[in-house]
């Protein structure tokens, strides 16, 4: 697997995905999308990336432990959660922002937030799972 | 009473601990030493809030606050402040200051400081929530958190087998309790019709309910385990493995006293009755002698304060059985009292082990010199102890005494317990004050000195608190205790502390008495402690013991069950579970006469009319794909060629989603597909299978034949389904509206993270505990390999 033409596409291939999922993701309250899905795709990247560039690389890029990143995911989808408490409504109450920025309008909420949660743990828990099975079939060649 | 709301305020005060623990590790990173100082802020904060709450409890108030969390399962954040949960929780707040102060210094230098101080704050938050919960299933999850917590600390220094064994076991017996008290809190709201405590007592109590027995039980259980009365009392000992900060904090001022606090809080609501006294009273009173003998047994100064505690558990747990409103006042007193003293004992053991570098009795001596200000602290925690007078813990042995005054036998013998428990808890004090501090000075393993000030301010503070306490006797019994047993005993009390004494009152001479008694007790130690050694290793097995016992059987047990069910063969478990999805499809359809439905009837024409559908070309395009990708897998040369096939038939299939207006789902088929193709790919490499299937014959016919069912079921029942009037009210409920309530037009979308968001929450929570396993299992080959 580990030709020319791959290991120079790689990169542009990996970079590609990881915006396209991060759109994905960003969209997908309206449109198809979402943070699984958007997840799904960065983890993809990564398993490519590691295919190309070896495991090390990806970890390096990665800085955190995927799985640290996938607690961290789960951490952000329950605080989403907790922020309608303040409010004194139910938990997971959702709360809209409308940012008023002149030309366009950006809506914060905490489904947002919710949805950046599931990406974060899809993206980390598969990367972790890919990576470490990348791993160890590197460590047989 | 009235109840007016409230501001979020007192939400905050549970919930701001939390939020200062997760930043703990990061502001650590920081400040490094000075996070101590800067997280010891917050408990302060809480504490001089809660503090300025005081007047108005005293006049009576009561305050209260609901957040609905869970509305659904009847699950409020309800927070509820009256005089009882006030004392407790300024308790916490206020030690809790100190303790973190403390362990910035203690720990100082430690690599997980910062994870330590976020350990403790998470369970000083799990601590308020717990005496400030109003609703049941709150204050369980509090419950619970404490639990989880205080594992984290005890087993903080996880390297070591004893901790991680003591903090197992704390986890474990506390756990019983847990479930016991979860139980216990669904039977009562059954039977009383809330989950909040505050309606249930203000209903009147549960005593005559048939399922009395039971709720009564459960709770007792849960409040025992956690208070650690006899016979559930050894994790206690047990966990002095934390670091002493952690012992200081859980074991003298909060976690144990969660069951204390349990079962005051239930008095109105399940006490008062014969069964309730004799259980209480009874375990209590146990306790209290064992404890205090465990106490004479032990060398080490932390394990002989652990016992202690163990003996003042049972003595709050006697008086709360009494139940009169004068041994109520004197629970209330006895806990300021035990809190304020124990936390600063433990804080002051702490720094001679600190500083000293043993903490074993034997080895010590002349350290007043040396560490003078630690000496007056412990000497002052040790005289509250002992309950002279001017001190706290003075009025505390004054209304223990003064509620078993009545005369008849069975409060003569609680009397005498009660004498006999003191006078030993007295003389194990006199031996912390005096044996380490005074007499020759003795060669220790480091050179003493005095500890850095942010270690000396906690038994400094607590030891004035006692005697602040201790002279202002109508501050204490007006502001805290009369507010308390108000609470406790749901009647008003009367306060009627004085310092005024009167040499005609039995209470003067059964003091008088107990410390007599004490320093017997102090002078005989040493044979009794030769006494008691011999004793124990003659009976040869003790509570822990059995404890290791029936966890090795049931690690056995399950070892066996584990061979038995799950015996590594894969192939094995496939053919179960394909199987099993096979009778799943196959059972309810036929029971359920599905079949009827899908065989041709006479009004269809029975084939004569067979037309092809109407379908276009493109959509024959992809059907012919699925076809060719499945006939591919079939006869596919080697298993690669095969999973990549798979993944081509799984790629149409994704296609006929997207044709067929489903893009979400056509998207995530397609990203599984991508990612199950590569997945399958990296463990096929390196299982270095054969690259082809040898498999035979019979193997071979069988895993077809359960292919061809569950291909064939889930088929049938998708056909099944179709052939049925589709119930569109939900999909038609999410299309109107999704965009109004939820602000987003992809309703697949806003199901996920609005609608079903909290089972969303316990997915992805799933497949990081999926993630969790696989990771270990992976480490696991690569260590064995």
């Amino acid at each position: 697997m580990n030709t020319l033409i791959f290991r120079t596409l790689a990169p542009l291939v990996v970079g590609t995905m990881l915006v396209f999922s991060i759109y994905v993701c960003l969209r997908g309250h309206n449109e198809p999308g979402g943070g699984f899905i958007g997840g799904l795709i960065a983890a993809a990247s990564m398993a490519v990336f590691g295919m190309a560039s070896g495991v090390a690389a990806v970890r390096k890029a990665l800085r955190f432990d995927p799985l640290t990143i996938a607690g961290a995911g789960v951490l952000l989808a329950g605080a989403s959660g907790i922020a309608s408490l303040f409010i004194e409504a139910p938990f997971m109450t959702s709360i809209w922002l409308y940012l008023n920025l002149g030309d366009t309008v950006l809506p914060i909420s905490t489904p947002m937030f919710f949805d950046i949660g599931v990406y974060l743990v899809v993206f980390g828990t598969l990367s972790s799972v890919a990576l470490a099975l990348e791993e160890e079939s590197e460590g047989d060649i | 009473m009235a109840l007016p709301s409230l501001d979020a305020s007192i939400a905050l005060v549970a919930l701001f601990p939390f939020l200062a623990a997760a930043l703990a590790p990061v502001l650590h990173r920081l400040t490094g030493a000075f996070s101590g100082w800067i997280l010891a802020l917050v408990p302060a904060g809480i504490f001089v809030f809660l503090l300025s709450l005081l007047p108005g409890i005293v006049a009576g108030e009561t305050l209260r606050l609901a957040i609905g969390w869970v509305p659904a399962y009847g699950l409020e954040l309800s927070f509820f402040i009256d005089g009882l949960s006030l004392t407790f929780a300024l308790t916490i707040s206020g030690i809790g200051t100190l303790i973190v102060l403390y362990s910035g210094s203690y720990l100082a230098g430690h690599a997980h400081l910062g994870r330590f101080l976020g350990f403790m704050l998470a369970f000083m938050g799990a601590m308020l929530g717990l005496v400030l919960s109003d609703n049941m299933l709150a204050l369980f999850t509090f419950w619970e958190l404490t639990s989880i917590t205080s594992f984290l600390l005890i087993g903080f220094d996880h390297q070591r087998m004893a901790a991680r064994r003591a903090a197992t076991q704390a986890l474990v017996i506390t756990n019983i309790g847990g479930m016991g008290l979860l139980v216990g809190a669904i039977v009562l709201q059954q039977a009383g019709g809330s989950w909040d405590l505050s309606v249930l007592r203000a209903a009147g109590g549960m005593q005559e309910h048939a399922l009395y027995g039971v709720i009564l039980a459960l709770f007792v259980v849960a409040a025992f385990t956690k208070s650690a009365q006899f016979p559930l009392h050894f994790w206690l000992p047990n966990a002095m493995e934390a670091p002493t900060p952690v012992s200081a904090f859980l074991h003298s001022a909060t976690m144990v006293q969660a069951g204390v606090y349990l079962l005051s809080r239930m008095t109105p609501i399940l006490g008062d009755t014969p069964v309730w006294m004799a259980l209480l009273v009874s375990f209590g009173a146990v306790t209290l002698l064992w404890g205090a003998i465990g106490a004479l047994r032990q060398t080490d100064l932390k394990q002989m304060l652990a016992q202690t505690t163990l003996a003042s558990l049972g003595l709050l747990v006697l008086l709360i059985g009494l139940g009169t409103s004068v041994a109520i006042t004197a629970v209330m007193v006895y806990f300021v009292a035990h809190a304020l003293y124990k936390a600063a004992l433990f804080m002051a053991v702490g720094a001679v082990d600190h500083e000293a570098g043993t903490r074993e009795i034997t080895a010590l001596g002349g350290l007043a010199e040396k560490m003078p200000v630690t000496f007056i602290a412990t000497a002052v925690a040790v005289l509250s102890m002992l309950g002279i007078p001017l001190t706290v813990g003075y009025f505390a042995k004054e209304e223990m005494y003064l509620g078993l005054l009545s005369g008849d036998w069975a409060s003569v013998v609680t009397l005498i317990v009660l004498v006999v428990g003191n006078a030993m808890l007295g003389g194990v004090g006199l031996l912390v004050m005096v044996k380490p501090f005074l007499g020759e000075a003795v060669p220790t393993p480091k050179t003493p000195h005095e500890a850095p000030i942010a270690m000396l301010a906690g038994p400094l503070l607590l030891g004035a608190a006692g005697i602040v306490a201790g002279i202002l006797p109508d501050w204490l019994g007006h502001d805290i205790l009369a507010p308390g047993a108000t609470a406790i005993l749901g009647e008003a009390v009367e306060p009627h502390l004085s310092l005024t004494i009167n040499f005609a009152s039995p209470l003067l001479w059964l003091s008088a008495l107990t410390w007599v008694l004490s320093i017997a007790v102090f002078r005989l130690a040493t044979p009794a402690r030769t006494l008691l050694r011999r004793l124990s290793h003659g009976l040869g097995w003790t509570a822990d013991t059995v404890f290791d016992a029936v966890m090795f059987s049931l690690i056995r047990f399950s070892g066996a069950v584990t061979r038995a069910l799950h015996h590594g063969q894969l192939e094995f478990y496939l053919v179960i579970v394909f199987s099993g999805l096979a009778l799943a499809l196959f059972g309810p359809m036929l029971a359920l006469d599905g079949f009827d439905w899908l065989w041709p009837t006479a009004e269809l024409g029975a084939w004569v009319g067979f037309s092809m559908p109407d379908v276009r070309l493109y959509e024959w395009a992809i059907f012919a794909l699925v076809v060719i990708g499945l006939v591919a897998v079939l006869i596919a040369p080697s298993r690669l060629a095969a999973i990549l096939a798979l993944g081509v038939q799984g790629a149409a299939v994704a296609l006929i989603f997207l044709l067929f207006g489903a893009p979400d789902l056509a998207f995530t088929q397609l990203m599984v597909e991508v990612l199950s193709v590569a997945v399958l790919t990296l463990v096929m490499t390196k299982l270095r299978l054969d690259i082809r299937d040898h498999r035979p014959f019979e193997d071979w016919g069988r895993d077809g034949v359960i292919a061809i069912l569950c291909g064939a079921g889930v088929s049938l029942m998708l056909m099944l389904v179709l052939s049925g009037t589709l119930d569109t009210r939900l999909s038609d409920l999410f299309t109107a509206t999704s965009v109004p309530m939820a602000h987003g037009s992809n309703i697949v979308n806003v199901i996920l993270v609005d609608y079903r968001g909290f089972d969303t929450l316990g997915e992805i929570s799933v497949v990081m505990g999926a993630g969790i396993a696989i990771m270990a299992l992976l480490r696991r080959r690569r260590t064995k390999a």
